[in-house]
């Protein structure tokens, strides 16, 4: 048990279970779901990646000075990394929506299947 | 007696249970409104295992474009694509 | 059937190749670039949150290319739905969209300028506590979303709009040059240094990081919330 990180597990589950949504599923607002969810379970990947155990957030305040900082806190740059990720994961997300907006008002399906004749 | 570490990853885990069962019921549900939903709640739990895993800044990132501003804007194209599904079977049927 | 197996297969093939994470590696030191980061980045930039000095500097170009990211996904949204002329106004009355009940109306007044000014408090801020120009940013678009839910027929302020956010990004561009150009021998583009650091934990310290993290809040909240009026315009 002690060497299953028990974060990065539940990453790799939500991971999973997005590419499975969006692959599976027949419906296109179903597969943006299945996409964000795989998004979310990234970022817990990146983020658990960075934690030490036992560790404070990387700010410091009068409790932490700048002289033991380093030993008190926990990885910094995968949390930047991710704050960038999600605000473009709601833009890819909003991107797809559109697109998916758009292929309904051309006259097509909500299921992915019926745009298998479709040239375009 | 538990100490912290033990106490935090049990707090972790049983987010992450409630997150996964989330995500499978998301995936696998017949209503899009639930399944959006849905989704946006995982995205509001995991902003609690961020805080727990010491990144206040991604937590707060997460809450509110995770599951704030995403959900608005599923249910805005939900709404739009109701609206297009609508006319034509008005345009169908007249 | 086929398809199933298949799908299967590859949710397995992933699974394996993402075992390695799942696996605690026990790491009990960050690695030699977080450790710098740590020790010199509040001694160099004045910075309480660590996080705000990477994103805003040292990481400065990722947040610059995030950006341009963002804003190109927006003009995506707003190309792929744009609204056909003389379409939108006769449905909305064609259907009779229902109008915001009164307590939606009010509370959106009273509402949207305190959530603006919440905002600006967030990304003034985040170079002290959590939160910084993305949070604040989202904040000021879940103001103008508020007053949309309230208003439906409101049409929003393009002109203003565009305005902030191309000065925002002209000014944040500008910003990292003069990092560049005043900051003498340890000189790089977004080098916040060219302003006094001042003193840790001041609301005016940490140089030119307020300053640029608030033009990334602008520009952030104007263009979610054009995201946000772009999926919401012809819905009526």
């Amino acid at each position: 048990m002690s060497d299953i990180n028990i974060v990065t597990l539940i990453g790799v589950a939500l991971l999973l279970i997005g590419f499975y949504g969006a692959l599976s599923r027949p419906n296109i607002v179903k597969m943006i779901v299945g996409f964000a969810i795989a998004d979310t379970g990234v970022n817990m990947i990146i983020v658990a990646v960075g934690y030490l155990p036992g560790r404070t957030a990387p700010i410091l305040d009068s409790a932490a000075d700048a002289a033991g900082a380093a030993a008190r806190m926990v990885d910094p740059i995968p949390q930047a990394l991710v704050l960038t990720a999600i605000v473009i994961g709601l833009a890819v997300t909003a991107l797809m929506l559109s697109f998916a907006v758009r292929m309904r008002r051309s006259g097509g399906g909500m299921s992915i299947d019926t745009y298998g004749e479709q040239k375009w | 007696m538990l100490d912290g570490r033990t106490t935090l990853d049990l707090v972790i885990g049983f987010l992450g249970l409630l997150m996964i069962l989330a995500a499978l019921w998301s995936v696998l549900a017949k209503r899009l409104l639930s399944s959006v939903l849905l989704s946006g709640g995982v995205s509001l739990l995991a902003s609690l295992v961020f805080l727990a895993l010491g990144a206040p800044d991604v937590a707060m990132t997460e809450a509110a474009i995770g599951s704030a501003l995403t959900t608005m804007v599923f249910l805005y194209s939900l709404s739009r694509m109701k609206v297009e599904c609508d006319a034509s079977e008005d345009g169908g049927r007249s | 059937m086929m398809k199933k197996i298949l799908l299967l297969a590859a949710i397995a093939l992933l699974a394996f190749a993402l075992w390695p994470f799942v696996r605690d590696v026990g790491l009990a030191e960050p690695g030699a670039l977080a450790t710098a980061y740590l020790e010199q980045g509040p001694a160099e930039l004045g910075t309480a949150n660590v996080v705000t000095a990477i994103v805003v500097s040292y990481r400065g170009f990722d947040t610059l290319g995030e950006v341009t990211v963002l804003f190109t996904a927006t003009a995506g949204v707003g190309g792929l739905l744009a609204r056909r002329k003389g379409h939108g106004k006769k449905k909305a009355a064609e259907r009779g969209a229902s109008d915001a009940s009164e307590i939606l109306k009010t509370a959106s007044r009273l509402l949207s300028p305190l959530l603006v000014l919440f905002g600006v408090y967030i990304f003034l801020h985040g170079h002290l506590t959590p939160g910084g120009g993305f949070q604040g940013g989202v904040v000021i678009a879940t103001a103008v979303l508020i007053g949309l839910l309230a208003d439906p027929e409101a049409g929003l302020a393009h002109g203003v709009m565009h305005l902030v956010e191309g000065l925002s990004g002209f000014a944040y561009v500008a910003l990292g040059a003069a990092g560049l150009w005043f900051t003498g021998v340890q000189e790089g583009f977004l080098d916040p240094r060219f302003l006094p650091l001042g003193e840790l934990g001041r609301l005016a310290s940490a140089g030119a990081i307020p300053v640029i993290y608030s033009l990334v809040g602008l520009k952030v909240g104007a263009e979610l919330t054009g995201i946000l009026d772009a999926m919401k315009e012809d819905a009526e």
